[in-house]
């Protein structure tokens, strides 16, 4: 078992189901890239290079390049799962999901209802999120609420390398489409990450850390801020159940609301807006199904509901932090009535 | 002339150990303490373990407080003559400090990694640590199992002696396809393995299956075999844990994979969050769930343990010594009762299905007398 980074996992995940199933195709803009220049094949592989090494190996007919109008080929790519193929969609930056909107919510993710069953769409939607990469507002916000409210669509955020493989693998195989959102600035984070094919079935949270003082619930990139957090807090004898829920529809609230319990103290931490977001929802989760066993109100670190700041002072201060979680936390384990 | 100091580390139990934890001192600072007794009790993430003096003498210093973390290779006390001057015991301390980040990037340099070879068609992980010479030394783990269970066995073993430790087909890094899935097709890969690696001969300790396959090996082998360790051997008789089996197949989610765990262990406890993640790990990987299915059809038809021919034991003229857990839930210690009388069967005190993990110091001790 070799490190592999985010994005090294995520390509072999693609690559062994191309392998494994001639069904399975990638489609997106500049997968393979160079296209009308001469002599450049495989120039980036998409924009942080994930598809990179697929179009020699599997083709131009596996692997596509696409115009940039997302409302066209993310229609195209529903279309094609619904008609047999396994297609993995790269949408560069799930802000610009907004103009194939219809495709996703109303087309893709609602083919299984509409024809009784008797349609699966196995449709794989990859895109970027998250701030720190000094982008501003229109390539910076997180968005899963958005698709975590819409029934009919699975949405997934894998919260490092060993996570992101087999989530991605298990996105592939699942039928139907599912929205797998890749944090932009987690590419380069490596770990050991096995050779061999795996899946992680969604649905089920994972614990990275067990205590029991407080249980942080954490998503996607805030995964690592809380274990962070957590670590430093041990230190000063507060131990921390860390809940990563992999996946927020489905969401795994059996788990969630075990740890909740179990500690009778919460923090939630959502890089996501927090209007109508995943920290109030999981709150509410707790608040409605726990609250017996609640010793301490629960806290949410989240950023403020504003668009992700451009100035590179205001967007560290905007995305939650290490210091912020831990101070939540303490707060938290702190209280009583 | 200055008396000789002993250095007592941190050891390094498992691929992946960096850090371990002083949980406990089992002896007082200024006591005399013999070879072999316990003396600290280390926690590490996947789990806690007595640790024994390598030497006798009087345990001068604690250098490590109970509830600290330390790396692998750090000091954690000495042991002297009482004869040793303090001033003696200080310099030899900063020096130890002086050199350990070096001396520790070094030996992570040099810490054995796993290989793998092809054995018959299966690709096969092992890891081989030790001097070379002598008669190696083969771990073979249990069903579900994989050469992680030996973390406490073979850097101890690997001290004095060749010890080689593999996964068997269908487990841990190892290929996932299993053959027929019965002993027999297992013992054929033990032995292409042992060809591809050189090993003409060799003890082996043999776990559960990993038992069961090390003493067909040797009934069909007998010139190839040195010495046999079995332990909690399968084989011998048609009561087995059923529950456990198709637990441990059936289990996707980490609750369910505790409470089987648990099955293995006179005490639950031992059972840590990161060996449960492990086991997890392994069972999401292509391939492993049908392996697994393969095998329990054909080890355990219908819940009872399909039992070994014993008509050749009567060949094999090496040493066999039989270790088992008297609380092992799994297989049943009476079954070790059906053993011809030249067989010595230990049966240990407080332990479950899992002698080498939950008594290492002992299991160890009992190899080493086997080896001579």
């Amino acid at each position: 078992m070799a490190k592999k980074s985010y994005r090294q996992a995520l390509n072999e995940a693609i690559a062994q189901e191309m392998r494994r199933d001639p069904t399975v195709i990638v489609m997106g803009e500049d997968n393979v890239g160079g296209m009308g220049a001469p002599g450049e094949d495989d120039a980036w592989g998409g924009v942080l290079g994930v598809t990179k090494g697929l179009m020699p190996e599997f083709g131009r007919e596996r692997v596509l390049d696409t115009p940039i109008s997302e409302s066209a080929f993310i229609g195209a790519a529903a279309g094609a799962a619904a008609t047999g193929l396994r297609p993995v969609a790269e949408l560069m930056f799930v802000d610009f999901m907004g103009v194939c909107f219809d495709q996703i919510y109303n087309q893709a993710g609602k083919f299984r209802y509409m024809f009784g069953g008797k349609a699966v769409t196995p449709l794989v939607i990859r895109t970027m999120y998250g701030a720190g990469f000094r982008a501003a507002s229109q390539h910076s916000q997180c968005l899963y609420p958005i698709f975590t409210h819409t029934p009919g669509l699975k949405v997934v955020l894998p919260s490092s390398p060993y996570e992101a493989k087999g989530l991605m693998t298990q996105a592939i195989r699942d039928d139907d489409p599912v929205i797998f959102l890749e944090h932009k600035v987690m590419y380069d984070d490596e770990e050991d990450v096995p050779d061999e094919a795996y899946t992680i079935p969604f649905g089920e949270a994972n614990l990275t850390r067990e205590g029991d003082a407080v249980t942080i619930v954490a998503l996607g990139r805030m995964v690592g801020f809380a274990n962070q957090a957590a670590d430093r807090l041990e230190k000063d004898g507060i131990s921390c159940t860390v809940v990563d829920p992999r996946t927020t529809s489905p969401l795994d609230e059996d788990t969630i609301l075990e740890c909740a319990e179990e500690t009778g103290r919460v923090v939630v931490v959502d890089e996501a807006s927090p209007r109508c977001g995943m920290a109030a929802d999981i709150a509410a989760l707790i608040g409605q199904n726990a609250f017996d066993a609640l010793k301490a109100p629960v806290r949410m670190v989240t950023p403020p509901h504003t668009p992700v700041p451009f100035a590179p002072e205001l967007e560290d201060a905007y995305v939650p932090s290490v210091a912020k979680i831990e101070a939540a936390v303490r707060d938290v384990a702190g209280y009583s009535r | 002339m200055s008396q000789p100091i002993q250095a007592i580390t941190m050891p390094k139990w498992g691929l992946a150990m960096e850090e371990g934890m002083v949980v406990d001192w089992l002896a007082e600072e200024g006591s005399s303490v013999e070879a072999g007794q316990d003396i600290l009790e280390i926690e590490t993430t996947k789990i806690t373990n007595v640790y024994e003096a390598p030497a006798a003498g009087t345990l001068r210093r604690r250098i490590v407080a109970e509830g600290e973390t330390v790396p692998v290779g750090a000091l954690l006390g000495l042991l002297a003559d009482p004869a040793v001057a303090d001033s003696e015991i200080d310099a030899f301390v900063e020096r130890f400090n002086a050199d350990f980040s070096v001396k520790a990037a070094e030996a992570e340099a040099a810490s054995p990694k796993p290989e793998t070879v092809v054995a018959g068609d299966v690709s096969i992980n092992y890891l081989r640590m030790g001097s070379e010479g002598g008669t190696p030394l083969v771990l073979v783990h249990g069903f579900g199992g994989d050469l992680n269970n030996w973390l406490f066995n073979q850097p101890a073993l690997a001290e004095k002696h060749d010890v080689v430790a593999l996964d068997l087909p269908g487990h841990g890094r190892s290929g996932k396809e299993v053959g027929r899935g019965d002993a027999a097709s297992l013992t054929r890969v033990l032995g292409d393995f042992l060809d591809a690696v050189g090993i003409e001969r060799a003890h082996l300790v043999g776990h559960s299956l990993g038992g069961a396959v090390a003493l067909l090996f040797a009934m069909q082998n007998p010139a190839r075999v040195a010495g046999l360790t079995l332990i909690a051997p399968a084989g011998l008789g048609p009561e087995i844990d059923i529950d456990f089996v198709e637990g441990f197949i059936a289990a996707g989610r980490r609750k369910e994979m505790r409470d089987v765990l648990a099955h293995l262990v006179a005490d639950p406890e031992l059972i840590s969050r990161d060996m449960i993640n492990d086991v997890l790990k392994y069972k999401r990987l292509d391939g492993v769930d049908r392996a697994l299915r393969r095998l329990a059809d054909s080890l355990f038809p219908s819940g009872r343990q399909a039992s070994l021919d014993l008509d050749d034991l009567a060949k094999v003229s090496a040493p066999i010594q039989v270790i088992w857990g008297a609380e092992d839930r799994i297989l049943p210690a009476s079954q070790a009762d059906s053993l011809p009388e030249r067989i010595e069967v230990r049966r240990l005190q407080g332990v479950g299905h899992m002698p080498h993990m939950e008594a290492a110091a002992e299991v160890n001790r009992l190899i080493e007398a086997a080896l001579g």
